[in-house]
């Protein structure tokens, strides 16, 4: 059985129970079922963008905002040709953070995206909750791209999605039992909330590894468990997800210096021996080499899935807008 | 300016500063209360008939961030001590004399005069001056004084002068940027978040320096098991520190704070459910003096924005009441204890003749129905805006006739 017949068993109920939401905010709360339907929903179009022709017309005439109120380049990118292959219209609106910083304006820009009678939105901004207060005031499907240190939905989907085909073979897409470990700065990072959120709910085991200053108090209290010693957090590990220092999140010293942190936290060669032999190596990107990662675990072949991410996140984001369009498309079972 | 009638209310369950409530009217003449008791003289008086409600000394709310009349009046509130958080900040005697009167006669504004110039922690305000143009005890506004130097220098000076001095408990290195505290809560939401702990932090050494200097400390907030644990202390050494919290801090955990609800963004932010509890058993046990609204209305421009962006504050002044009941019915306090936390000892602490239904002090009374069911509404609020955690609320407890003066004040439906 291939991934893509997975989706054929019927694991999750018809039509738009499948997906019962009207936007993407966050992963937390989602039933394990929804997160599997959104992942099979997928692989029709990782199978596409393998195409020389990678054209879908599916969304044709719709029109997609996405409006970063944060920089972004990798995500921007994805978002943009996932719905350009999927035939809307897409729209950039990218924004300067100081300049909306101000409240009312957010709601404004909201209340104008809506205006524009936009059939989806894609949000990315720097504080956690603000794309849920402009889902709020809009009509259309709202996407999260990323709000502050909360979540990124589209991220933790496309992990699972890369996690789950690369390891088909020996696993046939179960989750559990997985023994996943996150390192690096949980406490400002979005992406591992997603990622914890995601990958507990569909029975992965998960760590994280940090050391104090960026392990977010209460943390164990999201089903993970939390390491200092990043040796004893790769025992045994199936996949090993290294995240970025944000420095630009870092209000105060955090960590004495990227010296120090690689000496304690970097993922060289000689710590990923720690892990199960074939274990997996992600990163959400952008990578600081020779830090959080070096340059020959980045670029191991085979173990090294960070294009792969890039590659899965395009699908993934795909079916995302695939799936919340269906109402307003008036899909069969789903309008 | 009318003069007071002469008024008896009669048939009430009056709350007295002493013993527990008892049945009896209340005589007052040109102002003042002239009588307390189960007989008192009705000749020449209006007779109210309080029908067996509560009678109680208007309420005295130490630490308000704006004076917003009609809530005060909604909640009972006769007097209200106003935080030097304003624009400008209370820290001149210029501002204060205009804060002290800019409520009369129906409400008496009590200003906070700022302990340091423009409440930034550095060098001390003319607190003399401040306190003889009107102002009732110096506070160091929403923000803790870090230099250590500079606090007891503050308190020593603030001791010569008999002046409370009003502390906003929170470690300011460790709080940083937090607006949440760090726990389960904070971490899925994503907020910057500091540990219950810097209020403890915080308590600890203006205890010390009040301890040292033999000034009188009130921390307008304490909140957390270990703060209050060190304010117990603290008092059975004979230290001369008092507490007050807010209601949202012994109703609401930081529980409220999911979806990013930014009207239970608050200062100090809401805590772990331990702590609500300590809270409420520091209520019990003498622990915390004061109970106060903290009222502080803010429009959508202040809190319809992103958690971590919005103003801390609620709209407090007319849940004050009805949340102080709950205890009451929760037994947690009795009647006359719930009293001289919204009334009697915040006025101690002020040093104004108010805050006791006692003959001879000024006729500020509130007439009471501890039962009467209502929900609140944040879009019917009287205050100037509707930010309450409490907004669908089902709370026990209405305001029938409120009296300043000896003056009927508010739009109650008893006695005007």
């Amino acid at each position: 059985m291939t991934s893509a017949e997975l989706s054929q068993t019927g694991r999750y109920p018809a039509g738009s129970l499948a997906f019962p939401h009207r936007g993407l905010l966050g992963l937390a709360g989602l039933a394990p079922h929804e997160l599997l339907f959104l992942l099979d929903e997928a692989e029709q179009w990782v199978e596409l963008n393998r195409q020389p022709q990678k054209r879908a017309d599916r969304l044709a005439g719709l029109t997609i905002i996405n409006a970063f109120f944060e920089n972004s380049t990798r995500t921007l990118l994805s978002f943009e040709i996932a719905g350009k292959r999927l035939g809307a219209d897409v729209v950039n609106m990218a924004v300067a953070q100081s300049s909306v910083k101000k409240g009312e304006t957010l709601i404004d820009t909201a209340m104008t995206l809506n205006a524009m009678r936009a059939d989806a939105i894609v949000i990315r901004h720097g504080s956690s909750g603000a794309v849920r207060l402009i889902a709020d005031k809009v009509d259309c499907p709202v996407l999260n791209a990323g709000d502050g240190q909360h979540e990124h939905p589209t991220q933790g989907l496309l992990d699972a999605l890369t996690i789950r085909q690369a390891l088909f073979d020996k696993r046939k897409g179960e989750f559990n039992g997985l023994i996943v470990t996150i390192c690096g700065d949980i406490l400002h990072s979005r992406v591992a909330r997603s990622n914890i959120h995601c990958l507990t709910t569909l029975g992965a085991e998960v760590r994280v590894c940090a050391p104090p200053a960026l392990m977010p108090a209460g943390i164990e209290q999201m089903k993970v468990t939390p390491y200092h010693d990043f040796d004893k957090a790769l025992a045994g590990a199936d996949v090993v997800m290294m995240l970025r220092l944000q420095q630009e999140r870092m209000e105060g010293q955090f960590i004495p210096s990227p010296r120090e942190y690689r000496h304690l936290y970097g993922l060289t060669l000689h710590r990923l021996a720690l892990a199960k032999p074939d274990a997996l190596v992600m990163h959400p990107g952008p990578m600081n080499r020779g830090v959080e990662i070096d340059s020959n675990v980045a670029d191991l072949a085979g173990r090294s899935m960070i294009t792969r991410q890039v590659e899965m996140g395009v699908a993934m984001r795909m079916a995302c807008l695939e799936v919340l369009t269906r109402k307003a498309r008036g899909v069969e079972g789903w309008a | 300016m009318s003069v007071a009638p002469t008024l008896v209310i009669a048939n009430g369950l009056l709350v007295l500063p002493e013993g527990t409530p008892a049945k009896g009217a209340v005589r007052i003449e040109n102002g003042r209360i002239a009588a307390v008791g189960d007989s008192v003289d009705t000749d020449g008086a209006r007779v109210i008939d309080a029908k067996g409600a509560v009678v109680a000394p208007g309420l005295v709310d130490l630490g308000v961030f704006a004076i917003d009349k009609p809530a005060f009046h909604f909640g009972g509130i006769t007097r209200a001590a106003l935080m030097p958080d304003q624009g400008p900040p209370l820290d001149r005697p210029s501002t204060v004399r205009y804060a002290s009167r800019s409520g009369k006669p129906d409400l008496w504004v009590h200003p906070l005069g700022a302990a340091t110039r423009g409440l930034e922690g550095g060098e001390l305000a003319e607190i003399a001056m401040m306190r003889d143009a009107g102002a009732k005890a110096v506070a160091t506004g929403r923000r803790w004084i870090a230099d250590s130097g500079t606090m007891l220098r503050l308190l020593r000076y603030c001791a010569m002068l008999d002046l409370v001095v009003v502390s906003h408990a929170e470690d300011q290195a460790l709080v940083g940027n937090a607006v949440a505290t760090a726990g389960e809560m904070a971490t899925r939401l994503g907020l910057p978040s500091a540990p219950a702990e810097a209020e403890a932090l915080a308590i600890a050494r203006d205890v010390a320096l009040a301890e040292m200097s033999g000034a009188r400390l009130h921390l307008r907030q304490v909140t957390t098991a270990a703060g209050l644990a060190l304010v117990r202390a603290a008092k059975t050494r004979g230290v001369a520190v008092t507490a007050g919290v807010s209601p949202a801090h012994f109703m609401l955990s930081d529980i409220a704070v999911a979806d990013f609800r930014t009207f239970a963004r608050l200062s100090p932010p809401l805590r772990s459910e331990a702590d609500r509890q300590a809270v409420r058993a520091a209520l019990a046990d003498g622990t915390i003096d004061v109970v106060t609204s903290g009222h502080d209305p803010r429009g959508p421009e202040d809190k319809r924005l992103p958690f971590a962006d919005a103003e801390p504050g609620m709209a407090g002044a007319e849940t004050l009441l009805p949340l102080t009941l709950s205890l009451v019915r929760d037994e947690v306090i009795d009647l006359g204890r719930a009293f001289r936390l919204l009334a009697t000892n915040p006025a101690a602490l002020l040093g104004v003749d108010a805050g006791a239904l006692r003959a001879g002090a000024e006729a500020d009374v509130a007439v009471i129905d501890p039962e009467r069911p209502w929900i609140v509404d944040s879009n019917k609020m009287a205050a100037a805006a509707g930010n309450t955690p409490f907004d669908r609320q089902p709370v026990q407890g209405r305001v029938l006739a409120l009296f300043k003066g000896g003056m009927p004040v508010g739009s109650h439906s008893l006695g005007a």
